[in-house]
Order: C-alpha cells, then sequence, then structure tokens
C-alpha cells in the first residue's frame, strides 16, 4: 500500500477565486464578513494584507480589496469534487479532512510508470483545476497526513523507512491537542522522543488513544479509511469573483469545469454525450445553453472549441455572476487506446470532431446528409439525415434519368396553347415516364415526367398531372 | 480536356462562372466526386441553390453516407464553414455556391484548400465579382445542346479554345419521345377526352 495525501491549503480562499482572474480577494474565518482574515490571494499579500487581521485594517491597507464569508458548504462541494476527479487515478481514494485526500496509488503505479510520474500528473491536473496543494506519500494514510500537515513533501515508498521518519515529526501532529501539550511537558517534543517512554505510562498519562494513533502511523495497527464512490452524473457549479459576459472569461471559467468533469468521466468510464450549461445573473435570472454531441467525448480541448462556437453565437443578456455544467446525457467510453491502423480510426474521429463543430456554431438543423428512400414519388424517394448516418442502402435508385437538381416544391408552368413554358416555350426531348403511386396515404399521383429544353438551352424535368386539368410544374434541373 | 493535364486541379480553388443553373454544372463534377466517395472522402455541398438530388446522384456513382450538405444561413458562415471543411482534410471535395465573398475571405479558402489538396469548387453566377487569385476559372454556358466551357483563367497562362461537351447526349438518346406519342398540344387534347 501506498498513500498519497493531498492537502489544500487554500481551498476556502480558492473556491471564491478559481472561476476567474480577480483583484485582491480575502476570506474571513467565520461566515461573516466582520471577523479576522483566514486567508487572501497573492495581489492582497502584496499589499500588506495578512492572514489575522480584521477586515478594517486589511481595507486600510489596500482599499479595493474584496472580503468574503467563509462558505464551508462549497468547500465541502469542492472537495467532493476533487475527489471525483482524483477517481481517475486510483479507485480508492478517501476524503479525510476538510481539505485533505487520500489517495492509494500503490496500486496505479505500473499504470503510470512510478511515483513521480503520477505526482506530476496530480499536481498539473490540480493546476488546471485551480487549487494550490501539497502532497506526501507514505505506506500508511495517517503517516502521509502527518507529512502533509507539517508541510514535508515526504515520498517513502518502503514501511522500513517510516519509522525513522516519522521520529523526526513533532508531538502538534496527534489529533488530541491535550496530549500534545502534555507530551510537550514532558520534554517529549517528537514523536521519537515519545515512543522512547515507556507505554504503560504513557498509555495511563495520556490515554490508549493518542497510542493507538502513533501505532496506526506506524502501520501496527489497521486504519481502515471510507472509500469516496464518485456520484453517476457529473454537475459542478462555479461561482465568478468577478460578473463575466466576455467569452474569454467565460471560457476560462468553463476550462475549470471541464477539467472536472473531463476527471470524472475518465474515472467512471463514461463520455459526455449531452452537456448543458447553466449561466447565472443576477436577479435569479438564467440562460440555458446545451451542448450535443455526434460521439461522446472527454477531451476538453474539443469541448472547448464546441463551446467557444456556441459562446460566439449566445449573446448574453447581462454579465454572469456563476457557471453551472450539468452532463445530462453520458455514455461509456473505452479508455483510449493507439489505433492498429494509423489511419482509420483517427480520420473518423476527426471527421466527428469537425461535424461538431460545424452544428455548434452553424445548428443542427444546417447540416445533414443525404439518404434514399424507397418511394416512387420522386420528391419522396430522398431523406435528409444524420450526416455520416451509416445506413445500408434500402432502396436502390429508380430506374429512369434523374436530375441533379430538385426544386424544394414542384413550380407551377404556365401554358401558351397546351406548351409549357419556363423562360419560353419548352422542347419536349424524352419521356413520358409514368409513375403513377401513393395511392395508399393522402398523396396520390399519377404524372407523367418529361425532360424538356428550354430557349435558353437548360434542361428541365416536368411533369404533367392526369385529372381534370392537366397542369404542368417543373420539379428538377439536369445540372 | 482543356484543363491543365487534363483533370480537375486539387489543392486549388477553381471558380466556376454558370451562365444559369442547370446547364451542366454539377454534372461536370460527378465523375470526380464519385471517385472521391468511393475513396471515402467526403464530399461537402454549401449553399447549393436546389436540393441536391439523392437517387441522382447515387445513379452516378456517389457515395450517399459521404455526402454532407450545409446550408449557413449568411455568406460569412458559408465562407466559415467551407474553409473548417477544407482545412480537416476530411473533404475530398468542397463545392459552394457563393456569390457575395470578401477577396480576403476567398484568399483563406485558397490556402485552406492548398493544405490539404482538396478539390475546391466555388460556383458563382454572371454577376459575382471574379478572385483574382483562382488558380483556374471557367466559364460554362450552353449552346446547340451542348455544355461549352471556356477557360478564362489557367495557371502557366494560355487560354485554351472553349470546350464542347455533349453532357446530356446519352440521356436524351437513350429515352426519346415514341413517335407514336403526340405533342404536347395534342396530348393535353387526349387528355381531356378520357
Amino acid at each position: 500500500m501506498l498513500w498519497l495525501a493531498l492537502h489544500l491549503p487554500h481551498l476556502a480562499l480558492e473556491v471564491h477565486a478559481r472561476g476567474g482572474i480577480s483583484g485582491p480577494l480575502a476570506v474571513t474565518e467565520n461566515a461573516t464578513t466582520k471577523g479576522r482574515l483566514l486567508l487572501c490571494d497573492a495581489t492582497a499579500h502584496a499589499c500588506g494584507v495578512r492572514p489575522g487581521m480584521t477586515a478594517a485594517s486589511a481595507w486600510a491597507l489596500c482599499a479595493n480589496l474584496k472580503i468574503m464569508p467563509r462558505a464551508p458548504l462549497a468547500e465541502c462541494h469542492a472537495l467532493e469534487r476533487i475527489a471525483a476527479w482524483a477517481c481517475q487515478f486510483t479507485s480508492q481514494v478517501s476524503i479525510a479532512g476538510a481539505a485533505e485526500l487520500l489517495l492509494e496509488i500503490g496500486g496505479s503505479l505500473a499504470l503510470f510508470g512510478g511515483i513521480a510520474p503520477i505526482r506530476t500528473k496530480i499536481g498539473h491536473g490540480l493546476q488546471q483545476l485551480g487549487y494550490s496543494y501539497r502532497m506526501a506519500c507514505a505506506p500508511t494514510p495517517l503517516a502521509a497526513q502527518w507529512f502533509v500537515r507539517t508541510g514535508i513533501s515526504a515520498c517513502l515508498d518502503h514501511p522500513e523507512n517510516l519509522s525513522r521518519a516519522l521520529n523526526g515529526l513533532p508531538v502538534q501532529v496527534l489529533q488530541s491537542t491535550e496530549a500534545a501539550l502534555a507530551l510537550e511537558r514532558f520534554g517529549s517534543r517528537t514523536i521519537g522522543d515519545c515512543r522512547q517512554l515507556p507505554r504503560d505510562g504513557l498509555a495511563q498519562r495520556l490515554g490508549q488513544e493518542a497510542l493507538d494513533e502513533i501505532d496506526r502511523a506506524l502501520g501496527k495497527l489497521p486504519d481502515p479509511r471510507p472509500l469516496f464512490k464518485p456520484p453517476r452524473i457529473f454537475s459542478s457549479t462555479l461561482t465568478l469573483p468577478a460578473p463575466a459576459e466576455h467569452a474569454a472569461a467565460l471560457l476560462f471559467a468553463a476550462r475549470r469545469l471541464y477539467a472536472e468533469m473531463c476527471g470524472h468521466l475518465v474515472a467512471t468510464g463514461q463520455g459526455a454525450q449531452r452537456l448543458e450549461f447553466t449561466f447565472y445573473h443576477e436577479r435569479r435570472q438564467r440562460t440555458r445553453l446545451a451542448l450535443n454531441l455526434v460521439a461522446a467525448s472527454r477531451d476538453p480541448e474539443h469541448l472547448l472549441a464546441l463551446l467557444r462556437e456556441r459562446l460566439a453565437a449566445l449573446q448574453l443578456t447581462q454579465p454572469a455572476t456563476a457557471i453551472r455544467l450539468v452532463c445530462t446525457q453520458q455514455q461509456a467510453l473505452a479508455a483510449e487506446n493507439q489505433p492498429l491502423l494509423p489511419n482509420s480510426r483517427t480520420r473518423t474521429e476527426a471527421g466527428i470532431r469537425l461535424l461538431e463543430k460545424l452544428q455548434a456554431r452553424l445548428g443542427t438543423a444546417a447540416i445533414c446528409g443525404l439518404r434514399l428512400f424507397a418511394d416512387h414519388r420522386p420528391e419522396q424517394a430522398w431523406r435528409a439525415c444524420a450526416p455520416e448516418e451509416r445506413t445500408a442502402p434500402s432502396a436502390s435508385p429508380a430506374p429512369g434519368e434523374r436530375p441533379l437538381w430538385l426544386l424544394q416544391c414542384p413550380r407551377a408552368l404556365h401554358e401558351q396553347g397546351a406548351v409549357p413554358h419556363c423562360d419560353g416555350p419548352l422542347t419536349l426531348l424524352a419521356g413520358p415516364e409514368r409513375i403513377e403511386t401513393g395511392w395508399w396515404d393522402d398523396h396520390a399521383v399519377v404524372r407523367d415526367y418529361f425532360i424538356a429544353r428550354n430557349q435558353a438551352q437548360a434542361l428541365l424535368w416536368i411533369y404533367r398531372e392526369h385529372g381534370m386539368r392537366a397542369r404542368w410544374f417543373l420539379q428538377g434541373f439536369f445540372s | 480536356m482543356a484543363l491543365p493535364g487534363g483533370v480537375w486541379p486539387v489543392g486549388v480553388l477553381t471558380e466556376i462562372y454558370v451562365e444559369r443553373p442547370g446547364i451542366g454544372e454539377l454534372q461536370l463534377l460527378m465523375p470526380a466526386a464519385a471517385r472521391l466517395t468511393q475513396q471515402a472522402r467526403w464530399l461537402a455541398m454549401i449553399a447549393p441553390p436546389y436540393v441536391p438530388y439523392a437517387p441522382a446522384l447515387a445513379a452516378r456513382g456517389v457515395q450517399l453516407q459521404q455526402v454532407l450538405l450545409l446550408r449557413p444561413e449568411s455568406p460569412d458562415e458559408q465562407a466559415w464553414a467551407c474553409e473548417q471543411l477544407l482545412n480537416s482534410g476530411q473533404c475530398g471535395a468542397v463545392l459552394i455556391w457563393l456569390n457575395q465573398a470578401q477577396e480576403r475571405t476567398l484568399r483563406r479558402l485558397q490556402h485552406a484548400a492548398e493544405r490539404n489538396g482538396t478539390l475546391a469548387i466555388l460556383y458563382r453566377s454572371r454577376g459575382a465579382r471574379p478572385f483574382p487569385a483562382a488558380a483556374l476559372r471557367l466559364h460554362v454556358g450552353k449552346s446547340d445542346g451542348h455544355t461549352v466551357i471556356n477557360v478564362l483563367k489557367r495557371r502557366g497562362g494560355g487560354t485554351p479554345p472553349p470546350v464542347r461537351l455533349d453532357l446530356h447526349g446519352a440521356l436524351t438518346r437513350r429515352m426519346s419521345i415514341p413517335p407514336w406519342l403526340p405533342m404536347p398540344t395534342a396530348a393535353s387534347r387526349l387528355q381531356t377526352a378520357h
């Protein structure tokens, strides 16, 4: 077993700040903006603002400082989403504290190629999500937590080194502060000092819990952790630090959401088929935007390109204060493999992406494919279909000559002396081809088709309707 | 054929001026389009003036599942879609009917066509302003029942004499009016007598 502990020291601040680039920002310790500051960002720090200051003194140093109350619920949700995102690295993820996660990476080393690559990958991913982090690895979960809390970026992959490394840690890592204080009074400042003391006496003075804690960290006692299970459907809301209406700012936030979602989708082995963005405005108004994908995907760059096209067409009436992304429809998607024949699969994938990009900007209705339909009525013999629809040819082309251009609906031709006219009188060149069908529905046709030439030498496809009053219609051009 | 090398040039923007629709401007492209779709490349048509009739395309050997029909609303979007299609390298041929476009836009299309060696055809009606950088400019007209193609400009200079093609000859020969059928005037009278 190898546990990686993740600590997010600025989580309380980053839940407010990661949606965009903001000015100086600070978070108070409690749920009002009156109390002392808990955290401040780099801009505020540069102005001299420090954690622990009162709001008034912080404002005196930095007039445009934005102070947000701490939002414990948002932090909790954020941590859950990071946990779901982290499930792409291992199946064993556990939420260990207010801003701590534990990942069992021992089973994933072979897949990612060792500890260093997996740490780099996790670190890089967290940066994309907009969180700062500390991490440490140890053979037991508690030891990893202790290291990360003391700020030691340890990477112990062998239980033998563990005992020596733990001996150097201060006693403050123990959960009970009384026990830590008592140990300091004995003159034991480190876990190593504490382990020198006789166990029975220590158990009497400190209680068994503190000893058990040290044993768990050393791996002498079992330390089971509850497993986090990612929710089936991804849904995440991101508050923007400042109201935004420009596409660039919205895309910045969407990139964060996509990074979260794609990690979640990798973890659950799914791909997004349909996405829904909700932009929240002030006064409880909202704008919705749905993205339909031709093929399920979890590639953030591709999804971002689609959103960019849609945002270009979308006019937000007001600036957005928050964005919510829900993956409303998803589909099982296999992990990416290298194709055996490089061309075939990558080309179809590129084709699907192209179609999605076109649909995102032009609308789904503006793009279609063509297919045959088994009907002898010429206007019914074809159908528009979804592009690249793979259907077996259900109908064979009609036996007669057919024009390349068809009019959307046949145009009635005027007649002079029973000769049809279209830019002058028409000369019949070939025909007739009798089409008499459709008696089973309301659109029965009895027509004689001719190929005709007009004076401008265009070849037309015309027909004469049978019935009480025979009329001529133009239906197509032989282009 | 008077085209350079006797084939449609790929990787350039070919401008075709059509006297009026229905004189063989699409028929000209059909052999090339059929071959490209059979090689599993796409045939994209952007903003055609009428509906490309699926049974006719199929009868000329075009694989229908490779055909993409796009109807973007504005000329800008049409040009954008065309550029995307040309850039992707997915398409064997892109046919666009575009009359209003700035020279800069057309140059972008030209570059996109060059990049992937796509057959790019720009159909224009009589009034459109010629694109100066077009590698090949044709005029398609008709006289005496033959489609007449004039090469207005081609790379390498020189304008060959017009080419007369009998595109629809086979069509009218194969299905001529049977001698027993009266001409329309008589036919309509015959019809009313029923």
